[in-house]
This record gives C-alpha cells, structure tokens and sequence, in this order.
C-alpha cells in the first residue's frame, strides 16, 4: 500500500489547519454562508437533510487496517456509530458537528486519509478495482496509476474549478468491476502486441441525468505518458465545457456535441503541445509508487483446497470469493447487505472487527468496492474458513454478492438533500421479499437511486429504479437492461411508474418472468436482452 | 401556512422557528405568514440559524405538518432508522413521514 512521504502529509496537515481556521471564521462570523460553501465543501463537508455530512475520500477503494480502525472510531467519537460506504468508494458519515469537522480531518491525517476534492467542481477520488493487486486476470496492479493520478490531481491549479466534477477510474483487466466506462475519462491498463503496457482512454461516459457509455479516443498510450494524454483531456474540457447550464456542463456533454472524432482531435494536439513541455511526472516517482504496491509475502507451496462440509460457508464461497493470482489464496468479498439491512452501512464495530481481520487474514489491507461492499484480497484459502465463521458471527457473512439482495442504493431520500425519494427502504423491502429467491434467481445486479443524479447507478442494473418526486409524492420509475462491464449497456424504462409497495410487485414480476423463461445457463440480463422489453412490459403493466 | 426551517450553524440540526427562538421540534412551529422574508434576514445575519428558508405547511388537531415528505423527513429524521430519529420510542412515528 501507499505511504505519505513527508509532502502528502504536510500538505494534509497544512489543509486541517486551514479548515479549522475557516470554521472558525464561519462559526465567530467573518465568513457568511455564502463564503463558507465552497471552502466546506473542497473538505468533504456537505449540510445534509439532518446534518452536516462529511465525505472521506479512498483512494481508488484501498485501506489499511489502521485507517478502517480509525474510520470506526471516527464513527463513534464523532457521528452516531456507523458510517455509509458509497458507490465512489468512499465513506460518508451523516451526523457531523461544523466545530468537531476539523478534528476528524486531524484524526484521519494521522493514519495518512482526508477528505480533499470529495465534492466540487474538480478531480475526485480515482475508482478503481477492488481486487487489484489480487485478480488473476489483471495484466498489472492499476493502483500505482491511481495513486499516481491521485498526486497529479490534487490541488491541481488548472482543474480546481473545472465546469462540473469529473471523475476517473483505472482498471487492468478485461474484466471491468468498476463501470469504467461510466466515468468522465476511464483508463483501462493493455498490453501491446509487443508486451509493452499502456492506457486505453475512454473518455466522456456518466450517469446522471444524461447517461452516456464513454467512447474509446486512443487505444494506446504509452505508460510514460498517461499523466500528459489526461492533462490534454481535460485542457481540451476544461476550455470547451460549458459553464452556462450545469446540466450540460459534464464532460459527456461535450465529447457528444463536439463528436469523439473533433473531441479527440483537439486532444491529440493538445497533447502534442504538452509533449514539449515535459509535464510527465518523472518515471523515478511511478517506480517509487510502484514499490510501494508490491505484492506482501505470498506463501508458496499452499493446498487449493478447501473443506466445503459446511453448506453456508460453501454457499459464501461459491457466492461472495474469486479466484486470487497467488495459488492457496482467495479474494473475499464481505457483503454489507444483510437482508433487510442498509445497503453499504456498517458499524463502528463492524469497521473494526474488519480492521481487525484484515490484519489477521489479508496483509492487512481492505478494498471498498463500488457496490458498497468489503473485500479482503488476499485471505490463504486454508484460513477462510475461520475468518467466514468471525464474519458470521458479526453479522458480516451474508452470502450474497451480485444476487438480488446485493442490491446498490444511494442514500435517498433519508439523508440526502438532492434526492426526490427513499432508495433505503425500497431496497430492504425487495431484498425481504426475493430472499428466498435470491440463489435461484442467480446473478441480477439491482440498483437503486433516489434522484437523477443517480449515485445508485440505477442506469447500469439489470434492473435499476429511479425514484421521482410526483406531485409530492415518491414514485419509482422501472429500468430493465443496464450493465457495466465489458459489455456496458444503459437501462430502459419500462413504462408508468410504480408507488413504494408497486415497485417491489414489479421487481418480482419481472424476476418471475425471468424464471420462467430464461434458457439454461441465462442471467437474468442475457434473458432480457434475448427476449426485449416487450415480455415484461405485458407482464409488468398487461 | 408558511414555517421556517434551517439548521442550527454548528451542530447542522434541522430548526423551527417558533416565534422567539429556534426550536427542534416542528411541533412549536408558528406561521409566519407574509413576514418570512425579514425574520429569515434577521436571524440569519444574527447566525442563529443556517441555510434557512419558508416552506408551506398544513394545520389540524394533529398538529403542524410540512405539505412536501422531504420536510417532513427533516422534522423527524430517517425512517430507516427510527432509533436516531427525534421520537425513537413512537414506532409509528414513520406513519406520519408517509
């Protein structure tokens, strides 16, 4: 993992002490609310529905077990005992006091965290993986690029106020657990012909009110090079983007008026400048990352096997792990999607008792996947199995992954300012009533939002919802047919939109027709792209 | 009628302006009919309350309610977590947010 030289962690500490000299400017009076925002929120600190809420970045998903440690004590010294982890791989936390946000800043810098550009109009926090370092289909560990982009972005002069937010992710697969395709620029990690690696760039995908699946502009660029083709990226968006309409003002936007062939062309010659101007970070300081990133100390020589005799950790391993590179281990995923719970909360002790295991089972190191879940990436498959039963006591061994019950919601409504209905309770009806279900339906990727902003990704769920204000009243629109991934595809709406109670009939509806119709081997999506929307809709509204 | 709502500055919890002060409790909310304007400039500037604004509202023998769910999701706190909300030990309490 990454550790502060003596540059990142001044410049946390230097940033702590700034925001608590602006709250107490804000708190005695010299600052009016107006001149507060935007400093509060280049700190994380958003004014909720309730509350203050605080954004606390990580970086592209990866933590220590120190830093999960203290983000549970953060939770219960300062919030109400549990934090939410989001769909950007950060952790929010819903119950913060203005005087005590400078005090979490200070307690999170000492374990290296903060919570700099988790909100405004700049780079946010780089997505990534949540097994890498650990997939077996990687072509290398995409994380030093993270954190490379990471170094290059923060407090970037150039892209501080950018026209809107713009978000980022890296993988290094041909497998995309990250819905790379769906962020402002995606950098997927290849390997030539010749061996040699390099970036393909996707640039101008999104969610939002206006989804859009990011065109590939440049199928190879050459590793030592990366930060420069970024730079052009968004020179050439930060120029063109528009500042009128916020509404209009990502990226996707202007990739898709321009046209990917104009968009790219400016690009490549602005990129072409910027080749003159030597902007590259120095390969001295992707080497000195990379070092950093280096695989812990694999053992050699360990069994595969494993003693599946107990049908629920057997159903927790075919459910929630995948393969590891390193022979005799396993990545785990921990669901924090007990059945009826809160997607992506957990508690102060459960923070910790994950801190804890991570040391005990996995190098010490967690990941947060964008699906609001926990993995431990390199657990030795012959102590699985008493790590599943420590989990499972916690209430933490939900053997759900990708099942309907593993279901993505934002906030919503409870919480968040923005949002126009509940996404948490629609999830934990439908997760109680396809429990039973859930092995047979098999893979079905649900996904929540409250709003059209879509923080819950609804555009990308096999079945994704959308709730809307009607009237004054929550309604939830039907999607059927999204996807990240390899094979990225935007949800459609089905039709009329559905009251709490209807939505949930509707959901197991659409996942009876599924069952009754799915050819052998067919997910639920396969079904719906073989059959069409026309089968459901005849069964949702007929 | 019309209430005034925001937030208290330092701890972020949502008030009520109930006339004199700013209370928790949407219960002690008053109508503040035509004059939302200039209480919200004046306690604002005072920094007795935060991010304030007038929302409409209904009254009947069950008390003061927020026309819009969001507001009333404010006034009581998350109906998915009925413990942090201000009435944990009412189990229907949730009823009145729907």
């Amino acid at each position: 993992m990454y550790k502060y030289d003596t540059y990142d962690q001044a410049m946390v500490d230097a940033r702590v002490e700034e925001f608590r000299d602006q709250v107490r400017r804000r708190i005695d009076g010299h600052l009016t609310e107006d001149q507060f925002k935007p400093l509060r929120l280049m700190n994380g600190l958003y004014l909720q529905l309730h509350a203050y809420m605080l954004r606390v970045a990580v970086p592209y998903g990866t933590l220590s077990g120190a830093q999960m440690h203290a983000l549970g004590d953060i939770a219960d010294k300062y919030d109400r005992g549990y934090g939410h982890f989001t769909t950007r791989q950060n952790i929010q936390y819903n119950w913060i006091k203005l005087d005590e946000a400078p005090d979490i800043l200070a307690d999170l810098a000492k374990v290296e965290m903060h919570a700099i550009q988790t909100s405004g109009n700049c780079i946010r926090n780089t997505s990534s993986d949540q097994y890498a370092g650990a997939a077996a289909d990687e072509v290398t560990d995409p994380r030093p690029y993270a954190e490379l982009i990471r170094q290059w972005s923060t407090f970037h002069p150039e892209f501080s106020y950018l026209p809107r937010k713009f978000k980022m992710a890296v993988i290094a697969s041909d497998t995309d657990r990250a819905a790379m395709r769906l962020h402002d620029i995606g950098i997927q990690i290849v390997r030539s012909d010749a061996g040699e690696l390099g970036c393909a760039f996707y640039v101008g995908g999104g969610m939002g009110r206006t989804p859009m699946i990011a065109p590939l502009i440049n199928p190879f660029v050459p590793l030592d090079q990366f930060i420069t083709y970024a730079e052009a990226c968004l020179r050439v968006y930060n120029r063109h983007g528009r500042r009128d309409n916020k509404y209009k003002a990502r990226i996707k936007i202007l990739v898709h008026e321009l046209g990917k062939e104009e968009y790219t062309r400016q690009v490549e010659a602005e990129f072409a400048h910027l080749l003159t101007q030597n902007i590259e970070p120095p390969l001295a300081e992707l080497e000195r990352i990379k070092a950093q990133f280096a695989d812990p100390g694999f053992e050699t020589g360990l069994s595969d096997q494993l003693d599946r005799s107990d049908p629920d950790f057997a159903l927790w391993v075919d459910n929630n792990c995948v393969t590891h590179k390193a022979p005799g281990y396993i990545a785990a995923t921990i669901s924090l999607k007990p059945i009826g719970g809160i997607p992506g909360d957990a508690s102060a002790d459960q923070m910790r008792l994950m801190a804890r295991l991570a040391t005990q089972y996995s190098f010490d190191e967690l990941r947060v996947t964008h699906a609001q879940n926990i993995v431990l990436p390199h657990v030795r498959k012959d102590q699985l199995y008493a790590l599943w039963q420590a989990l499972d006591e916690a209430g933490l061994g939900t053997a759900n992954l990708d099942l309907v019950g593993d279901i993505i919601a934002c906030p919503g409504l409870d919480y968040c300012s923005l949002a126009n209905a509940r996404s948490i309770p629609v999830a934990q009806k439908i997760g109680q009533r396809l429990a039973a279900k859930e092995q047979q339906i098999g893979e079905l990727k649900l996904k929540i939002s409250g709003c059209i902003n879509a923080c819950g990704h609804h555009h990308a769920g096999h079945i994704g919802i959308l709730g809307v204000d009607r009237k004054g009243t929550e309604n939830y629109q039907l999607l059927l047919g999204g996807c990240e991934g390899a094979d990225t595809s935007l949800g459609q709406i089905t039709g009329p939109g559905f009251d709490e109670d209807g939505i949930v009939d509707a959901v197991e509806k659409a996942t009876e027709l599924y069952l009754s119709t799915r050819a052998e081997g067919e997910r639920f999506l396969d079904t719906y792209r073989r059959i069409g929307m026309a089968p459901f809709k005849e069964a949702l509204y007929g | 009628m019309k209430l005034l709502t925001g937030n208290d500055l330092k701890s972020g919890a949502v008030t009520w302006w109930d006339g004199v002060q700013w209370s928790l409790h949407v219960e002690d909310a008053i109508d503040v009919g035509d004059h939302a304007d200039t209480i919200l400039a004046r306690e604002s500037a005072a920094r007795r309350v935060n991010a304030a604004y007038a929302i409409d509202a209904t009254k009947d023998e069950n008390g003061v309610r927020p026309a819009h769910i969001k507001e009333r999701i404010r006034a009581l706190g998350p109906t998915v977590r009925p413990d942090l909300t201000l009435k944990p030990a009412d189990p229907a309490a949730g009823q009145w947010v729907i």
